[in-house]
């Protein structure tokens, strides 16, 4: 059976019925969006920056095999262990054989989308392995059986009685706590204990260093620093795109991630992971997963530059109306839509055009992927593809087919001057329909240009040219 | 320079009075302006759907109605950023590359080529807030960005200047995108008129009488929300104040 694509409008519909819900939702990353714009104001070099990242990065992904092959011995001299893994799946058995080995049972987590793209909880609960999410919006979404709706704020899509209710439920608190405060100290206290007694710790990776074998993560909470090192082994799972070649380009990226994440300068913590601590051990599973395949693709190689700041989704007037779940996918947003059809492009067919390609998440992105032009390039794909509706195909064809007839073009418009109440039948397409639901329809007029050019120019000039 | 006046289907069919503002309005300025009877599309929904070689047939008979012309105008922006940027779904002669090259955008046009400083037959009393639309700030660039943190300049906002009486209003969130996007008005239609109401609401809130584009799309969405929301704010395209509407 082929399978069918996100329904990314009907999801949003839904999403905005909940007025509550999507007000928060819209202002809360407007005001994300507006302290980032207060950190570039800030910076006199932020499109220097911009420029030297995108540079960085391009530079990097031309010669990721050398960059990863140098990180991998630097990484093993540092006493690091490193995996490789194809796709998901062999991410999945590298990271299951590494926790049998140790008999480990209780994993704790800090924040890795790589995992999320690799269903990697899902392979592990049955095999007995305890996963927690460490992260305050990661566990929420992890109670709630959800995916995290942004990348960098998971539960943002939630209001606080959202999370009373949940962690009423799991945590048997008190249903009716209205503190985000007090909420945060509940998760704290059933926390604590889990990473305590974890037998391992799970990170992701936000850069990885080739000229020293290291990796840095970069987090506001801390649990990413305990999960590492409370439990004596420690695994990252890190994308294969995440890399940098030298120390000194963190001083760039550093400096745009956080400002254009959260609007702060930097993240509470920057975690620079340089090899294991005694009698401990440390793993890095470097994942490919479709990467190599989109490094090829000459229109979209560039949007392995992202370093997963959510900048794109905050300031996406879509994104904050519509929430990251109605994208049904791992990656949502602006970023998502161009990234998720190289996943499964049936799938996601309907996400490029889930965006009115305005072009603000482009002059947002840190490392300058051109995004809403990416989105352009996947629509044409797509639809060579035919993976488009069948009716939106067809009033394409129809249209494009009238539009290079003018006569006939002529005679449908005018149609609308013999029946001014109406729109031309072109329009009147069902397809068209749903223009009405929430707004009026433009009002008729008396005359089109043309009809009122043809009168008061070709013949006034006619008659000019006649007395002439 | 003559002129060719690219009009349009959305102007030709429901806001004639844009069409004929911006013709009035460079005749006044003296320029000698044709409009090509046989013209339709510029190809732009089309292509925009994903569907460029639907979009052949509107774009070459584009260039056969405007390739003689010095200088093609249009009151639209995302017309024209089509026209300019994205005018692939044809073999580029050269009759088609001088089309692209020489294709304007009206406020862009009246800025940067005829340099205009004055119009002293317009006076519009009211408080406005201008839209800029997408194609227009992010594609064509006749304003700044919040999105770049560049030093503020809006040529349409040069050109308002110049008109007696006229004072602007500033909404909160003036770069956001309201919503039209072509196909993307119907294929995700709560999420744009979302967009377009919170945008009109955002304009009257800020003391708004009227909101003024160069873009008639967006407008015709935005003017469909406010109805339906029952927000009171009218709508002017910029050609018909620079003309000299009164009302």
């Amino acid at each position: 059976m082929k399978v069918k694509p996100v329904n990314h409008a009907k999801a949003a519909e839904a999403f905005i019925e909940d007025t509550a819900h999507m007000d928060f939702h819209d202002e809360r990353l407007w005001d994300l969006r507006q302290k980032r714009d207060g950190q570039m104001h800030i910076l006199p070099e932020w499109q220097e920056l911009r420029a030297r990242a995108s540079a960085i990065k391009e530079h990097t992904l031309a010669n990721l095999p050398e960059y990863l092959e140098q990180f991998e011995a630097n990484a093993k001299k540092n006493g690091i262990h490193v995996h490789w893994a194809a796709d998901g799946a062999e991410h999945n058995r590298i990271v299951g054989e590494i926790l049998e080995k140790h008999g480990a049972k209780s994993l704790i987590k800090s924040k890795s989308m790589v995992t999320e793209e690799c269903c990697m909880r899902e392979y592990l609960e049955p095999r007995g392995v305890v996963v927690t999410e460490t992260d305050l919006g990661e566990r929420i979404q992890q109670l709630d059986n959800q995916m995290p709706s942004h990348i960098v704020v998971p539960a943002v899509h939630k209001l606080i009685p959202d999370v009373a209710k949940i962690f009423a439920e799991h945590y048997h608190t008190d249903p009716n706590d209205n503190s985000a405060q007090s909420l945060a100290w509940q998760q704290r206290l059933a926390a604590r204990p889990v990473i305590l007694s974890a037998d391992a710790g799970m990170t992701g990776g936000n850069f990885v260093v080739a000229e020293t074998g290291s990796f840095v993560v970069c987090t506001n909470e801390g649990n990413a620093d305990l999960s590492a090192t409370v439990p004596g082994l420690h695994i990252a799972t890190i994308g294969i795109e995440r890399l940098v070649p030298r120390m000194a380009d963190m001083g760039v990226f550093i400096r745009l991630l956080s400002r254009s994440a959260l609007g702060s300068p930097i993240t509470q913590y920057t975690t620079h992971f340089r090899g294991p601590q005694k009698g401990s051990e440390m793993h890095v599973v470097l994942v490919d997963n479709g990467r190599s395949h989109r490094l090829g693709m000459e229109d979209f190689w560039t949007s392995l530059k992202c370093i997963r700041c959510g900048a794109c989704m905050n300031t996406c007037p879509v994104y904050r109306r519509s929430g990251g779940l109605s994208y049904g996918a791992v990656y949502s947003g602006p970023i998502g839509a161009i990234i998720d059809p190289t996943f499964n492009e049936r799938k996601y067919s309907t996400l490029p055009f889930a965006s009115t390609m305005n072009g603000s998440c482009t002059n947002v992105c840190p490392v300058k992927i051109n995004i809403h032009e990416q989105l352009y390039k996947w629509r044409r794909v797509l639809a060579e593809h035919h993976e488009l509706p069948f009716v939106k195909r067809e009033v394409m064809h129809m249209a494009g087919k009238l539009m290079g007839q003018p006569t006939l073009y002529r005679a449908a418009i005018n149609g609308t001057e013999v029946a001014l109440s109406t729109m031309p039948r072109f329009v009147l397409y069902n397809w068209l329909n749903p223009w009405g639901k929430h707004r009026e329809l433009p009002h008729p007029v008396k005359q089109t240009f043309h009809s009122w050019y043809k009168q008061n120019r070709l013949k006034t000039k006619k008659k000019e040219g006649e007395s002439a | 320079m003559k002129i060719g006046l690219f009009i349009p289907c959305y102007i030709d069919a429901f806001y004639p009075n844009a069409g004929i503002a911006t013709l009035e309005l460079l005749e006044k300025l003296g320029q000698d302006v044709e409009y090509p009877m046989n013209q339709t599309c510029c190809g732009q929904p089309m292509a925009n759907s994903g569907c460029n070689k639907d979009a052949a047939a509107a774009e070459a008979l584009f260039v056969k109605n405007f390739a003689k012309y010095d200088a093609i105008v249009m009151p639209s922006g995302s017309c024209t950023h089509h026209v300019r940027d994205n005018f692939d779904a044809i073999e580029q002669t050269d009759d088609v590359r001088h089309v692209r090259e020489n294709t304007f955008e009206l406020v862009e046009f009246l800025h940067d080529v005829l340099k205009v400083q004055d119009f002293p037959w317009a006076e519009f009393p009211h408080k406005v807030g201008l839209h800029n639309s997408c194609g227009t700030l992010r594609a064509l660039r006749t304003a700044s960005m919040s999105e770049l943190g560049e030093p503020f300049f809006s040529k349409p906002m040069d050109l308002l200047g110049k008109v007696k009486g006229i004072s602007f209003a500033t909404p909160k969130r003036p770069d956001e995108c309201c919503g039209f996007g072509g196909t993307f008005s119907v294929t995700e239609e709560a999420v744009s008129a979302k967009m377009g109401t919170d945008k009109v609401r955002d304009h009257h809130q800020a003391g708004a009488e009227y909101i003024v584009s160069a873009d008639t799309s967006c407008m015709m969405h935005q003017q469909g929300c406010a109805e339906r929301a029952g927000v009171p704010i009218r709508f002017i395209h910029i050609a018909e104040i620079l003309n000299g509407a009164r009302e």
